[in-house]
């Protein structure tokens, strides 16, 4: 894990992520999930590149599977943006930096 | 992930990196052109990158895992002088001299021979909510998302041994597979069929064809046509797998590279020549017939060599004198 974003968890979550006044981008992932790995080093560059709009946490989804199944994750990796404690927006699946930005633009 | 000077012209610059794009990288790197590898930002490694274990790549009496098998033809190219873009190629124009290569954060590569080693991409049925349903019920890789059904009843629609090997590794997670297949006759491999046949949890739903997904954000069942009566019959499934077969993803040299009536790039057989001189083709872009790993490879090798001996013939063994330095597209 790098320094700009930080794991969450089911205990956590609703600290780290429903309550936060910042957009939080949630990362569901798993240690079995290569394009989960090709998407992190992505994720670690916008989380320092954008920290002032936006927070970025990582979700392990086979330690934490409450919010995994609370937010219907069935695909990983899917990258949901909360804003005020609600999903505002999901993407899933792998995707190269230039796209996820592209995706994020409202929130960046 | 900073790209290296784009003032330099590459002698081989490589398009892809499943088997056919890293069997091309290590022969042209143990042939001293150092090749530069377009790897793609997360599909490197290519479609074996989604399966788990692969049985019939030769050599491998135990099986090896498709991840740890691309893992080893990356680094083997790599020792030999292999050098990786991670990142997509967006465009290229290969009627240009020398041809150069686009990639999506703005880069261009210049070079004198491209290989092409693309690959496919899935198909999709294309029946509405399909796309839309994608990642929320509706999958392409058993391995990828097989975990999210678990205890489930889920679909898989197919008749070849991608739908088959899907099925049988569903059932780890599922507690019902019901294979649909347009057909009453499979055309996966006996073995594959065999495996099937024996396990209690797939079940087959024959001359079927999918024509509607139901569910409210999720999938919640399907709605099947009887391919002979036009019956309809519902299926009551929260997942929907879908392996009908590849696309060539030749989109990149469309209009360029002479393609098939399907989209798959013709070469001079047996060469891996495309109708632009200096431009070769290999792997799953070029073939659909066999489609295998070690096909791929195969051909990544011949393209290697086609493009080595092109680069000979036109004398291009030592590195071009530089001309001025034009930056193109660098941010």
């Amino acid at each position: 894990m790098g320094n700009a974003t930080k794991a969450t968890t089911d205990a956590t979550f609703a600290q780290d992520v429903l309550q936060s006044e910042k957009p939080v981008l949630v990362d569901f992932w798993a240690e079995w999930c290569g394009p989960c790995k090709m998407v992190s080093p992505v994720l670690e560059e916008i989380a320092a590149e954008h920290a002032d709009k936006i927070t970025v946490v990582k979700l392990n989804i086979d330690e934490n599977p409450e919010t995994a199944r609370a937010y219907q994750v069935m695909s990983i990796p899917t990258m949901s943006v909360f804003v005020g404690g609600q999903v505002d927006k999901s993407i899933v699946g792998a995707k190269p930096k230039a796209a996820l930005i592209r995706d994020l633009e409202n929130y960046l | 992930m900073t790209n290296s000077s784009n003032d330099r012209v590459e002698k081989v610059v490589i398009v892809g990196s499943g088997p056919a794009g890293y069997t091309a990288a290590l022969y042209t790197a143990r042939a001293e052109l150092e090749p530069l590898v377009i790897e793609g930002a997360i599909d490197g490694g290519g479609a074996l990158m989604k399966t788990t274990e692969v049985e019939n790549f030769p050599g491998f009496p135990e099986g090896i895992m498709g991840p740890a098998l691309m893992e080893n033809m990356r680094a083997q190219a790599e020792r030999f002088g292999a050098r990786f873009v991670t990142d997509d190629a967006v465009s290229v124009d290969l009627t240009a001299q020398p041809k150069t290569v686009t990639l999506d954060d703005g880069t261009t590569y210049r070079a004198e021979a491209v290989i092409v080693a693309t690959g496919s991409a899935y198909r999709y049925l294309g029946i509405e909510r399909e796309q839309d349903l994608l990642g929320r019920g509706v999958s392409a890789c058993a391995t990828c998302d097989g975990f999210f059904f678990k205890g489930r009843e889920i679909a898989v629609v197919g008749g070849g041994d991608t739908a088959l090997e899907e099925a049988t590794f569903l059932t780890r997670f599922a507690d019902k597979v019901t294979l649909i297949h347009r057909r009453d006759t499979l055309r996966a491999s006996k073995i594959m069929q065999e495996r099937a046949r024996q396990d209690p949890k797939i079940s087959y739903a024959w001359n079927s064809e999918v024509v509607e997904i139901k569910g409210d954000g999720v999938v919640s069942g399907l709605v099947l046509r009887d391919s002979k009566t036009g019956e309809l019959r519902d299926l009551d499934v929260s997942g929907l797998f879908v392996a009908i077969g590849h696309d060539p993803r030749s989109g990149l040299v469309a209009g360029q590279l002479d393609l098939d009536p399907e989209g798959y790039v013709l070469v001079k057989h047996p060469t891996t020549a495309t109708n632009i001189d200096g431009v070769f083709a290999c792997g799953d872009v070029v073939d659909h017939v066999y489609r295998q790993a070690i096909t791929a490879a195969g051909s990544g090798c011949a393209a290697a060599l086609d493009a080595e001996r092109w680069l000979a013939a036109r004398g291009e063994a030592a590195v071009p004198p530089e001309t001025e330095l034009t930056v193109v597209g660098a941010h």
